[in-house]
């Protein structure tokens, strides 16, 4: 394993993710803070919703901006490198093997997805406060969800980006992305699909789930949620599951 | 110390259309009379090359678009995963030491691939930092390549909005950076501008003369004979010839090629036309310009068929003649096209197409 290059294409990145970095920013905020803002702030300080939500609001919108930062991250370069500008050439031709590569842009990407998290953190906090009650119970077990979320979303990008073509970017936002936050337990805990017993078990196939319930658990435990082993679990499988198909369809790409 | 590059019978059978980056402007032979069909969906690129480019020389690989050059270059460089058949770089087997050979290896694609989320110099010293150079050697190294290719001016732009030959030029300084000891150029010049082109000479000689190999396609023939020691002629992913530029245009029969079109055409004058001294070969082509078998033509009789291509030792001087013996068999001779012995010659002697179609 040749470190001096996966370095050097970590520092690559970035390289281009700090001159990139408003744009990131704004991309990656703005949308979950909007979000934050109108049912945080105006529909419970108008009556609308009760002031709970703030607090069960938060995990959620931390889990909504670590995967889509860390989808984004992998995906969107890798889609474009290997179509459009196919700069990931050079990458691939420097002295060290297929997969580490695509590991490389894997931790490139978690990098990103947890300064995400934990940017958006204070900033939702921000937003919202008063009334947001958030305690790290167990600062080991938030470090160990937080890591775990940062490493499926990198994974899924890894997947995705290695398998979607330039001209499918649309369908990819409006047929995966876009059910997953819905369905993901992003906004609502799982026990409010109670009544809709299908759709509950249906939507465990959805990591964003163990994300937010997970963040739930771990940052706001008096609302209930799943349980804290359960979620590790999975989000572990969903990483595992992730990386090695994000990895044969990267191979499969990358060499013809 | 020099090293050489070897395949052996490689093979490389596209289950699906190459990517651009593999086959760069593969296309289709309709018109490959006598090939085996292959299933369907199958495109088959390479069907048993086997060369060796000897260690510190420039060897060109001349043909048409989609005769496997860029596959050949693309499974020599860890790109393409040949369907069977083995290449070395040195005494590395690309397909089980693909780290050692990437070290050992430039590359120049067909098309640009430059990080366009990098300016220039970044490029170049990235680069250097993928192959593991410190961070004085690869700034000292990226400095003198802009340089070197008239490119220092715009080091600190993004290449974004660079212009092709200013990419191109780019790509090389990029291959150059790790000093390889092979380096490989898909089509180096194609798209730039005569000046630019022989700049690229110049470097590419010059990388030559200290001792590095020079692996390159193109299907120039001018390129091919100014820059390359030993060419190999590849059609339909067969090497079809082999030699030093002056060995394959010495092969040709006589050397000159005289394309020739007539009003009318018949068997007396081909006959005629052959006993004229210095007349190596005569061929007939059809009105499309593809050659027909044998001399004399095809299955509808040569009244047929106009073109006539005359492989001699002479050129100019036999025009006379053959101007006079048309007069006298009643066929007008309409057009004449004489061309001195070059590889596009030799390419069409050996394949009955030129270079270009």
């Amino acid at each position: 394993m040749n470190w001096k290059t996966f370095f050097a294409m970590l520092a690559r990145d970035a390289h281009v993710a700090r001159r990139n970095a408003m744009q990131l920013f704004l991309q990656t905020f703005l949308q979950p803070l909007l979000f934050v803002f109108i049912f945080g702030r105006v529909m419970v300080g108008s009556g609308y919703m009760r002031p709970e939500y703030k607090s069960l609001l938060l995990p959620g919108i931390i889990a909504i901006s670590m995967t889509f930062t860390g989808v984004w991250a992998v995906a969107m370069p890798l889609i474009a490198e290997f179509q459009w500008t196919r700069e990931i050439e050079d990458r691939l031709l420097a002295p060290i093997s297929v997969g580490w590569i695509a590991i490389e842009k894997v931790i490139a990407g978690m990098l990103q997805a947890l300064v995400a998290g934990l940017v958006v953190i204070p900033l939702a906090w921000l937003v919202l406060r008063p009334g947001v009650e958030i305690s790290i119970g167990t600062p080991l077990t938030f470090a160990l969800i937080i890591v775990l979320v940062a490493g499926f979303s990198s994974c899924g990008g890894l997947a995705l980006g290695s398998s979607m073509d330039q001209q499918h970017i649309g369908l990819m936002f409006s047929m995966v992305m876009t059910p997953m936050i819905f369905f993901g337990c992003t906004y609502y805990p799982w026990s409010a699909l109670n009544k809709f017993p299908i759709l509950q078990r249906i939507v465990l196939v959805n990591p964003l789930v163990y994300a937010s319930e997970g963040l739930r658990a771990a940052l706001v435990p008096q609302f209930s949620h799943l349980p804290t082993t359960a979620v590790i679990g999975a989000l572990f499988f969903f990483d595992v599951l992730l990386l090695v198909v994000g990895l044969r369809q990267f191979e499969k790409k990358a060499i013809t | 110390m020099a090293v050489g590059v070897r395949t052996q019978d490689l093979r490389k059978v596209y289950q699906s259309a190459p990517p651009l980056g593999a086959g760069g402007g593969f296309v289709m032979r309709a018109d490959a009379k006598g090939a085996k069909q292959p299933p369907k969906g199958q495109i088959p690129a390479l069907d048993g090359l086997s060369l060796e480019v000897l260690a510190g020389e420039i060897f060109g690989l001349l043909g048409p678009n989609g005769a496997g050059k860029s596959t050949t270059i693309g499974i020599l460089t860890t790109r393409v995963r040949p369907t069977s058949g083995q290449a070395w770089i040195g005494e590395h087997d690309v397909w089980k030491e693909q780290a050692e050979v990437k070290h050992l290896i430039g590359v120049v694609p067909q098309r640009p691939n430059l990080d366009f989320s990098l300016t220039a110099r970044e490029i170049l010293v990235f680069h250097g930092a993928y192959f593991g150079i410190g961070s004085k050697l690869r700034n000292e190294r990226a400095d003198g390549l802009l340089e070197k290719f008239k490119l220092t001016e715009r080091g600190n732009q993004m290449v974004r909005g660079f212009s092709g030959g200013m990419m191109q030029r780019l790509s090389i300084a990029r291959a150059m950076m790790h000093d390889p000891q092979v380096l490989f150029l898909d089509e180096p010049s194609a798209g730039l501008d005569p000046q630019t082109r022989i700049l690229l000479w110049d470097i590419i000689r010059e990388y030559h003369q200290a001792g590095k190999t020079v692996l390159l396609t193109t299907h120039n023939m001018e390129e091919a004979d100014a820059l390359c020691e030993r060419i190999a002629i590849v059609d339909h992913g067969h090497m079809i010839a082999l030699g030093t530029p002056a060995q394959l245009k010495a092969s040709i029969p006589g050397g000159f090629l005289l394309r020739l079109r007539f009003g009318r055409q018949t068997a007396e004058l081909l006959e005629r036309l052959q006993a004229l001294a210095g007349v190596r070969e005569v061929r007939v082509l059809d009105t499309g310009g593809k050659l027909l078998n044998a001399t004399g033509g095809g299955e509808n009789g040569p009244a047929e068929h106009t073109g006539v291509d005359v492989y001699a030792d002479r050129g100019g001087s036999l025009i006379p003649e053959i101007a006079s013996l048309a007069a006298s068999c009643g066929a007008e001779l309409s057009d004449v096209h004489i061309s001195e012995p070059s590889l596009e010659n030799l390419f069409l002697h050996h394949t009955g197409r030129s270079l270009r179609d």
